[in-house]
């Protein structure tokens, strides 16, 4: 089987970057990383996407895929006969897959990192708050979609897993930088054991940042104003 | 006998005239449900409880939401009838990709155009504008903006052309001016009969956006 050249341009802190490393990590596809500086991009990356000149971008035979979630349907069709399916078979699962990881990024995401972002204690209450009920609507859709199964799309991690998955280190850093926890065993406790069994996965677990190293990022990426 | 397919909607929506547009194209009887906003049905908040909006495509009683992913599940449930992706996944990418920019960039910008005035309305015109001719070289010389074939991305940006002439009356511009071959892509799809009967009167949206500008104090 020829998978043909394949590139991904991206940084090993970022969550978009990491969806693309586990959906061709689930083909078994070999891969380019080409590791962005931070502060600056490269011209590679301003060829490839020029529209938004961002990270990830997947190159296959020299044509650029981007959009993370855009990158991870890609690998699923263009490999659809390697390794198992990362979107759901049925029309109507793939729906609520796809909705759901839209809900990710379009509310959950924003709330994540309108905590780092916030300034004084009364905005990140209010984020913080914000995440909490956002959350909450995630562990529903848990166990709407696992269906008594251990990842959201059943047996084996898929679409939904990898796109709200892939936060997992950032969500620990955000924790510690908010000094509360947002991932709550007895609040959220599907969420909480899908996050173990998510991270512990061997196609999730090499490409999982370290969290001090992560948190270090953080700082220099959100720096808190000066007292 | 029941209707198979209800799609809840609202009559001026850019986004419900997408899944409008796709039922239309896959041939499928489908009960049209126009939703008052400022009441909204049970049945809408019980089927989208997350975002409480419109459009709503419910299929056997069980709900999709997000007009981009209703368009995608309409084409693969009903797949043999003017297929609406491309199927090449490296083409679907770049249909998926289109739309995605839309939904990221038109909203907001189309918004300052005709709801707001001053520096905030003319810095709108430029976003606005650039958006357009970026879609506009995205489309080249094809017809369509998949090559020969009606698709995807053609369904996503189409419903925005019956605002172009509010945009254009309040923003005090011509989009044709400054587009020209996307005016004549617009009118392309017009010619189809999908978008002809999804698409409401230009004339009855210029109406609803001066009803906008007065409720957002910029009349």
């Amino acid at each position: 089987m020829v998978t043909g050249d394949v590139k991904l341009i991206g940084s090993w802190a970022s969550v978009f970057v990491m969806r693309a490393r586990i959906a061709l990590n689930l083909k078994s596809i070999s891969y380019e990383f080409l590791q962005e500086t931070y502060g600056t991009k490269s011209e590679l990356l301003l060829k490839s996407n020029p529209v938004h000149k961002k990270i990830p971008v997947l190159i296959h035979d020299d044509k650029p895929v981007c959009e993370s979630n855009i990158i991870v349907q890609y690998i699923d069709e263009a490999w659809s006969s390697y390794g198992l399916s990362i979107l759901p078979s049925q029309p109507y699962d793939r729906a609520i897959a796809r909705f759901w990881a839209a809900y990710v990024d379009d509310k959950w995401f924003i709330a994540l990192r309108s905590i780092l972002t916030a300034r004084g204690e009364e905005e990140k209450k209010a984020a913080i708050a914000e995440v909490e009920e956002r959350t909450d609507h995630l562990e529903k859709a848990f166990i709407e979609c696992s269906n008594g199964k251990p990842f959201f799309n059943g047996d084996h991690i898929g679409y939904l897993d990898i796109a709200l998955g892939s936060f997992l280190g950032w969500w620990k850093v955000v924790e510690l930088d908010a000094n509360h926890i947002l991932l709550d065993e007895t609040k959220t406790p599907s969420l909480f054991q899908w996050a173990e069994r998510f991270c512990n996965d061997p196609d999730v677990k090499p490409l999982m940042p370290e969290t001090t190293k992560l948190a270090e990022f953080a700082r220099k990426l959100f720096p808190k104003p000066q007292a | 006998m029941a209707k198979e397919v209800i799609l809840l909607d609202f009559w001026p929506s850019m986004y419900g005239m997408r899944t409008r547009i796709a039922l239309r194209e896959k041939g499928v009887d489908f009960e049209y449900r126009d939703e008052n906003l400022r009441e909204k049905s049970p049945l809408l908040l019980q089927m989208n409880p997350v975002h409480k909006k419109i459009p709503v495509l419910i299929h056997n009683g069980k709900p999709v939401c997000e007009s981009a992913i209703q368009v995608q599940y309409i084409d693969e449930v009903w797949p043999h009838k003017n297929p609406i992706l491309p199927s090449d996944p490296y083409q679907r990418a770049q249909a998926r990709f289109w739309v995605d920019f839309i939904d990221k960039k038109m909203y907001e910008a189309q918004r300052k155009v005709y709801a707001t005035k001053g520096e905030e309305q003319e810095t709108g015109k430029k976003e606005f504008i650039e958006i357009l001719k970026t879609l506009e070289s995205e489309l080249g010389d094809k017809p369509y903006f998949g090559g020969d074939d009606f698709g995807y991305v053609d369904i996503g940006l189409i419903g925005f052309y019956t605002w172009f002439p509010g945009y254009e009356k309040f923003g005090n511009f011509s989009i044709e001016a400054e587009c020209p071959k996307l005016i004549a892509w617009a009118k392309r799809c017009m010619q189809r009969e999908s978008v002809a009967k999804s698409l409401p009167d230009p004339e009855k949206v210029v109406e609803f956006m001066a009803m906008l500008r007065k409720k957002f104090g910029v009349e």
